[in-house]
């Protein structure tokens, strides 16, 4: 197998167990890290694409590698703005989770 | 068709429009005691960048271009601006300013004071969401678009938990974990993409993808995470516990605008990008999601106690119309009545906007006079704050669907485009969510104007000013069915696919 076959089945992987978590794991904070481990396969992914075009001498197509390294920052201010309403949320409540469904629960107005 | 890469004369005006609402974010951080004077200048010279768009395009009838740093795609971005843009640049505009004038006064800076958190953080929200929703109108790359849509997600989900308590903070990080999941399948769709076609400038794509299945699965993760930051039933959930408790002015917006900034993409996506890979089979599933939305969003709406989640229940049904464009626009192709889908479709969207960002402005000062927005207790509010009353009365023409509206000429050209298109069925979903909101606005009208069993304690006076902003965001619904009943020539400047679907 080819080093990129490898490297897009990892990324496939990645995506897969992240995607699992999220529909599995009621806890926020573990929902947060597995949108992390998405994202990673998503950036791996990137990877692959620009290794696999690489052309004009260039050892890779540097269009993905630009796009990474923003979709790396937008995860991260993501992350940074979850953690902190989680932090703010588990200041005011003891366990918390996404309440209940109808949106009754609680004041809103 | 010629491929227009050329910088337009009038192309800065897009840097305008999008960088301006920046200039009053950085200016606010500075001086954060003049916060609100800044965003209400601001928000007047981005106003009036967005009606210069509006203007240049309605004016020339082509497109407005600007090509970022001269260099043209594929390695370069593009905005572009197509009649679809401009009217969608001109409604956030509208509403956005009716909001700022509205909340002018509720998010004052203290005197005296150095800085207060809320006010700064409102007008700093207010004018990101502008910023982002400019730019997601005018983007013509994916990946462009994928940063105006994260933008416009961070600053709509701190909006929702200014008043900081535990239920509103929940409902806020609820909303961002939808968000965040949509956020990635649209940028996994993006890199499929990316591998497949080597660009992601959208007018480029056009031409490119054809019905391969590398494409649907990109286009079907990328459709999913956009109806998950959508609201679109069944990834609604997060909607009614955020949008009912922002305060009002938030929930103008973020009913009005926010979500309607994932559902351009989605429409940019399946018929400017990949009009080849339109499927009827795809289109009448996107729609057969939006009637179920209309019917589980209305029939929800009714069983609500409270007035602000009865809007936001009402939103999730209103959103369900917007995607009846796809089977309508599929099955009208090439004919006559294809522009009737089109504009029907996104008058709803417009007229929805005006409606519901007058809805929640009116609940808002309802809720200010009583203190509360029990609709149960809402006996003699009629004559007690007739104002707000008459605005939530009138914006619900526009939801039912009743002349002289936005949403019935709107929902009247739905009707027409799907008897043409013999998709009866859609007809009559159509029908009965019209008479399902009748339904929500009778029931809380009804109440509000039958006489009150004991004399009403109002906890506050709304000031006249902004019930009367809210009455004319209002009205501006109702002139919205002054529009003639035929297909609009605005929204068809620049349409890259109207060629690849008359081709079908």
């Amino acid at each position: 197998m080819t080093s990129t076959g490898i490297f897009a089945l990892t990324a496939t992987s990645l995506v897969g167990l992240g995607l699992f978590s999220v529909m599995t794991n009621p806890q926020p904070l573990r929902k947060i890290i597995a949108f992390n481990v998405i994202g990673n396969g998503v950036f791996l992914l990137f990877g692959v694409v620009a290794h696999r075009g690489a052309a004009a001498g260039l050892g890779a197509d540097p269009v993905p590698q630009a796009l990474v390294i923003t979709g790396i920052v937008v995860a991260f201010s993501a992350t940074a703005l979850a953690v902190a309403l989680l932090l703010r949320l588990a200041k005011q409540t003891p366990l918390p989770t996404l309440g209940t469904d109808d949106g009754s629960d609680g004041d809103l107005a | 068709m010629a491929l227009q890469t050329q910088t337009t004369p009038d192309g800065y005006l897009l840097i305008l429009a999008i960088m301006l609402p920046v200039a009053g974010i950085l200016l606010s951080l500075i001086f954060g005691r003049w916060v609100e004077r800044i965003a209400l200048v601001l928000l007047a010279l981005s106003f009036g960048a967005a009606a210069a768009v509006f203007a240049a395009v309605w004016q020339s009838g082509r497109p407005v271009i600007y090509v970022v740093g001269g260099w043209a795609p594929p390695l370069g971005i593009v905005l572009r601006a197509d009649g679809l843009s401009a009217a969608m640049m001109m409604t956030a505009a509208i509403i956005i300013c009716a909001t700022g004038a509205f909340a002018k006064g509720e998010f004052a800076e203290p005197s005296r004071q150095a800085e207060a958190r809320g006010p700064l953080v409102f007008w700093i929200l207010l004018l990101a969401i502008w910023s982002a929703l400019n730019a997601i109108a005018v983007g013509n790359d994916l990946f462009n678009l994928y940063v105006a849509l994260e933008l416009l997600t961070f600053a709509a989900v701190p909006l929702v938990c200014l008043k900081g308590s535990a239920a509103t903070v929940r409902a806020a990080l609820r909303y961002l974990l939808f968000a965040l999941l949509g956020s990635i399948l649209y940028l996994l769709g993006a890199v499929l993409i990316y591998g497949a076609y080597g660009t992601l400038d959208i007018t480029l794509l056009s031409g490119r993808v054809g019905a391969e299945a590398v494409a649907a699965i990109a286009a079907a993760l990328m459709t999913v995470g956009l109806l998950a930051k959508t609201a679109l039933f069944p990834l609604h959930l997060w909607l009614p516990p955020a949008h009912a408790g922002a305060p009002a002015p938030g929930s103008a917006v973020l009913s009005a605008l926010v979500v309607k900034g994932s559902f351009f993409l989605i429409v940019r996506l399946w018929f400017d990008a990949m009009p080849g890979l339109l499927t009827m089979a795809a289109a009448q599933l996107l729609a057969t999601l939006g009637a179920a939305a209309i019917l589980f969003g209305s029939v929800l709406a009714l069983r609500q106690q409270r007035l602000k989640l009865l809007i936001a229940y009402s939103t999730i049904a209103q959103i369900g119309y917007l995607f009846f464009l796809f089977p309508l626009g599929v099955g009208l192709a090439g004919s006559d009545a294809s522009g009737a889908a089109w504009t029907g479709g996104w008058l709803q969207l417009f007229s929805h906007a005006f409606a519901k960002a007058a809805m929640f402005m009116a609940a808002g000062l309802i809720a200010e006079a009583l203190g509360h927005d029990r609709i149960a207790e809402f006996s003699g509010v009629g004559r007690a704050v007739p104002i707000p009353i008459v605005t939530f009365a009138l914006a619900g023409l526009s939801l039912m669907g009743v002349p002289p509206s936005g949403g019935f000429v709107a929902k009247g050209l739905l009707l027409i485009a799907a008897v043409r298109a013999e998709q009866w069925w859609w007809a009559a979903t159509i029908l009965v969510g019209g008479l399902l909101a009748g339904g929500y606005i009778l029931l809380v009208l009804g109440k509000a104007l039958g006489s009150a069993d004991r004399p009403l304690v109002l906890k506050g006076s709304p000031s006249r000013r902004r019930e009367l902003i809210a009455l004319t965001v209002a009205l501006a619904a109702v002139v919205l069915g002054l529009v003639p009943l035929r297909s609009s020539q605005l929204l068809e400047i620049g349409r890259l696919s109207a060629v690849g679907v008359a081709l079908r």
